[in-house]
């Protein structure tokens, strides 16, 4: 199926008036050695066909599992109200507003969502969006080098190990450095960014530090100590870059309580759906000081030509388009549409309802960590967790494998996300959020009571009714 | 007419009151439920987040959109943006529960549907280029420009070849090419053009030597241009041991006629949000998959989707293709986006992407006769064009005062989203006009007409073009003040208690 509208007249007519005989002739300039070959993909498809195959694929997907999989992507009620704004077909087939007068649309709504991150951070300039919380990390840190004209990052090693390798890359291509920060290995704080190790990174006058980055919660979901690490950066004349989950920012300190002064993050769990990877939302948000350096398109209220309120791109001096190989970075599609997919899922929660979204995710998680401790997985880590948290679980692949047959996706083994780390080895990474159910949390520690039990060879009756 | 809507909008925040948020969407948390977190981690107030009932949020919204112009409303030639119809049916796909759902960590054998359906795109997007591989990681086009960078460095590097330090670029080039080739670490030289809009071959010759690690080039360029001197240029490249690298912005003019990893080039990028229709969002979110010849393979970013002998599919597991640049971005690509390339593709075929270049081609070219035909706008590059062309303003200013910005204006009163303008900034006065393949001969006979008429207007009531738009639901923007006092954010302008602790 095409979807263009040409008849065969109307071609006749193009052709006719262009004195040409055939459209070949408009590709004559290609030089006869390198014209294609002819390309062989499966024949066109009807809208009806391509439905079918379409219906079949994501049918072998499988999405039915009682699911407790986050490791920073989170699944959310999603009000219907945020997805029938995004099919508004003037939001989402516009492009970039450059023509601000036909564009107020898409610039209101995300000068709005600067707005409304920018209360949820605690920082006053938030980039239009970037790609993802991974990307928007390796910005945020390059950031940094830029702003103190430094070349050496410390990254915690409880930022999303996805994160730390995009960071790696990004820094590779800029010639720029990293440490790796490592997390305490037991005790009260174990699995939470060493601070004396931190403290020795930082005291090196050779090698001057630019940035410290660290998250809140870490990626085993675990609460940092941000204000003494910002205290720690700042001492040394670093910058701070707290990497955030945004719905927690409904009931934790937001970064600019602790003195953060740039804020990176994951925007996906604003309203937008997991859909295997992508499209997300790269939040970036920073104090005023720097925002120069921040990359990415910024959207600034002013008025037009007879004062009427308006809004328009601003601060483009930084972008590619202007500068070119001097801008702060190449960004230039970004993800706007799922920034207003976020303003539209916080403005429809409001503030009462973005808490009552994280304070029942962590009352869930609560449930579900008694529940798994029961059933003989107790927590890796005895810190404080809002509603993610690692447990132990002995041969924790081959559990994880076996709750898989039986229905249940028990989160992510910590040994596949950082196989380098034995402490990790038996941990099993779970979350809980609105969405998880008591019926969900009993059927998995049902299951795990089940697999640890004959693991150990106590016998334990299976119903056949509990299993799915 | 511009947009259908005439309302502005006050903001959310001044749609807010006290207790009118919208019912409750879930239910009540326990009161207890953050009781066992340390005070000093929790926020002391809650956030100053806007409280709107539903409805007053759908109308904010609803007549937002309605200030805007999307190809929905109308005819958007905006030339290197490729501003297609975006087929319905692909939407309906992407959310499909069982692809939207899907979690991006869920084990392999739980996303056997869309990791096929991802080997399936790679596939055809490897056969559409002529490449012998393709990643779909990178999030936009700029990123697939960085992650082609960078896997060329990857590839200097692993034969020992540290010395080639510079990418060779021509000025015509899009801002994203140099702003990447500084970004993968390297020093960007540019290369003039040629009077028939050409890389200037000698200024070429002159540039390329040991220091080159690689050209980037648009092709055709972003004048509209096919380059002609295409097979010396690569063959150039490559004598000198460097790479060369096609930015695929323009893929929508060569569908079936050119295939760049066939016709030489190592690696390249493709917009899916521009050749493959994906909708542009009002700015992303796109998709920027790079497609590369077997030289390259082992430097892609991972993880790659791989076809095990089973017929199953699987992601790469970490460290296992030990050369690879490593990961540009979390996860495996912006998949959502993904399933509708994928539906684009798998609509059209073969035939139907020729077609549609097929069209393009024609249409622009059209166009651009129309203009020429009529004398009042010069053009620049005469003869054939590939899917855009560049007029000029230059003389109109010059007789008439009235700049490129203001024709644009004005075509907003004609009821046309203006074409891209100043780009590339070669031409003067420039105008990129990219008509697509999904417009009526009528509509394309109308813009014609349209700019006829503005250069009319220009000549006899300048003030008429200079003070447009007069249709749109605001005027001309102050843009001064607003990079001088940026305002980028909402405060409100009574006192109130500050939003947290600090």
């Amino acid at each position: 199926m095409v979807y263009g509208p040409h008849t065969p007249d109307d071609r006749s007519r193009m052709l006719a008036a262009l004195g040409i005989g055939s459209v070949d002739e408009l590709f004559a300039v290609i030089p006869p050695g390198v014209r294609a070959r002819p390309m062989h993909l499966p024949p066109g498809l009807t809208e009806l066909e391509l439905m079918a195959r379409l219906r079949t694929l994501a049918g072998h997907n499988r999405v039915d599992l009682a699911s407790f999989l986050g490791a920073g992507v989170y699944r959310h009620h999603l009000p219907p109200v945020v997805d029938q704004i995004l099919l508004r077909g003037e939001f989402y087939t516009a492009y970039t507003p450059y023509q601000p007068e036909i564009s107020q649309g898409t610039l209101q709504t995300i000068y709005e969502y600067q707005s409304l991150l920018a209360e949820l951070t605690g920082l006053d300039v938030v980039s239009a969006s970037h790609y993802d919380g991974a990307t928007a990390t390796a910005e945020a840190a390059l950031m940094t080098c830029r702003a103190t004209r430094r070349d050496r990052v410390l990254v915690s090693r409880g930022i999303h190990p996805q994160s730390r390798q995009t960071l790696a890359t990004y820094f590779a291509g800029a010639n720029l450095a990293f440490d790796e920060v490592p997390l305490v290995a037991d005790g009260p704080a174990a699995g939470t960014t060493d601070l004396a190790a931190l403290a020795r990174l930082l005291d090196d006058p050779a090698r001057p530090v630019a940035g410290v980055v660290a998250g809140q919660p870490n990626f085993l979901g675990l609460l940092e100590p941000m204000p003494e690490i910002g205290r720690l950066a700042h001492a040394a004349g670093a910058l701070f870059v707290a990497v955030v989950e945004p719905v927690s920012l409904a009931v934790l300190a937001p970064p600019g309580a602790y003195e953060a002064d740039i804020a990176a993050g994951e925007g996906q769990p604003l309203g937008i759906p997991p859909q295997y990877g992508g499209p997300y939302l790269g939040i970036l948000a920073c104090r005023e000081s720097l925002l120069r350096q921040i990359p990415g398109r910024l959207i600034g209220m002013t008025s037009d030509a007879d004062g009427r309120r308006a809004y328009v791109m601003t601060m483009r001096a930084r972008e590619q388009d202007i500068r070119r190989e001097r801008a702060a970075s190449n960004i230039c599609t970004n993800q706007a549409l799922c920034a207003l997919a976020a303003a539209v899922y916080v403005a429809a929660l409001g503030p009462g309802g973005l808490g009552d979204v994280a304070a029942t995710g962590a009352a869930r998680a609560a449930e579900l960590a008694a529940a798994l401790a029961d059933s003989g997985a107790p927590r890796l880590h005895p810190g404080p967790y809002l509603n993610e948290f690692a447990i132990r679980v002995p041969d924790a692949v081959a559990v994880h494998r076996r709750l898989l047959h039986r229905g249940i996706l028990a989160g992510i083994p910590l040994a596949e996300l950082e196989p380098g780390d034995p402490s990790l080895a038996d941990g099993l990474l779970v979350c809980a959020t609105e969405c998880t159910t008591a019926e969900e949390i009993e059927l998995f520690a049902w299951a795990l009571r089940d697999e640890l039990g004959v693991r150990t060879g106590v016998p334990v009756a299976v119903s056949g009714e509990a299993r799915r | 007419m511009s947009v259908t809507g005439r309302k502005l909008q006050p903001t959310l925040f001044e749609l807010s009151g006290p207790g009118r948020a919208a019912g409750r969407r879930i239910p009540v948390p326990p009161a207890d439920a953050l009781d066992r977190l340390p005070a000093e981690a929790l926020r002391t107030e809650p956030p100053a987040l806007p409280e709107i009932d539903e409805a007053s949020l759908v109308r904010h919204y609803v007549n937002l959109s309605q200030l805007n112009w999307g190809v929905d409303t109308g005819f958007y030639p905006l030339g290197s943006c490729t501003m297609k119809y975006n087929p319905k049916v692909n939407e309906w796909a992407a959310r499909l529960p069982g692809f939207a759902g899907l979690h991006p960590l869920a084990p392999d054998e739980t996303a056997q549907g869309t990791l096929e359906l991802l080997w399936e795109l790679e596939q055809d997007l490897a056969e559409i280029s002529g490449m012998d591989a393709v990643t779909l990681q990178p999030a936009a086009g700029a990123q697939g420009e960085l992650t082609g960078i960078l896997v060329v460095r990857a590839y200097h590097r692993a034969r020992g070849d540290l010395e080639r330090t510079e990418v060779l670029i021509p000025d015509s080039a899009h801002g994203t090419n140099p702003a990447t080739a500084s970004m993968a670490g390297f020093r960007t030289v540019n290369i003039p053009s040629a009077a028939d809009g050409g890389v200037d071959l000698e200024a070429f010759r002159a540039a390329l030597g040991p220091r080159t690690a690689a050209i980037m080039i648009t092709n055709p360029s972003t004048l509209g241009l096919f380059e002609r001197r295409i097979v010396e240029l690569i063959e150039l490249v490559h004598a000198a041991g460097a790479l060369a690298y096609m930015d695929g912005a323009n893929l929508n003019a060569i569908l079936g006629r050119y295939r760049p990893g066939e016709a030489g080039f190592d690696v390249m990028h493709f917009n899916v949000h521009k050749t493959f229709s994906t909708p542009h969002g009002g700015g992303g979110p796109g998709a920027g998959p790079v497609g590369v010849r077997a030289l390259l393979i082992p430097f892609l970013p991972a993880p790659r989707v791989l076809r095990e002998p089973d017929g199953t599919f699987r992601l790469e597991r970490p460290g296992e293709r030990p050369a690879s640049i490593g990961r540009v971005r979390g996860h495996v690509g912006n998949a959502g986006i993904l399933v509708r390339a994928w539906a684009y593709i798998r609509a059209h075929g073969a035939d139907g992407l020729r077609e549609v270049s097929d069209d393009a081609v024609l249409a622009a070219n059209y166009l651009r006769f129309r203009l020429e035909a009529d004398g009042t706008w010069e053009i620049p590059y005469p003869g054939p064009c590939a899917h855009e062309f560049i007029a000029s303003g230059a003389g109109l200013k010059r007789a008439t005062g009235v700049r490129t910005l203001d024709v644009a204006k004005r075509l907003i009163d004609k009821g046309y989203h203006p074409p891209t303008i100043y780009f590339p900034h070669t031409v003067d006065e420039a105008m990129l006009i990219e008509p697509t393949e999904t417009e009526r001969v009528e509509t394309l006979d109308a813009f014609a007409d349209a700019l006829v008429e503005i250069a009319r207007e220009a000549h006899e009531t300048p003030e008429l073009v200079t003070s447009a738009p007069h249709t749109a639901p605001v005027r001309r923007l102050d843009e001064a003040t607003a990079a001088r006092q940026p305002n980028l954010r909402w405060r409100p302008a009574a006192p109130v208690a500050p939003s947290q602790a600090g």
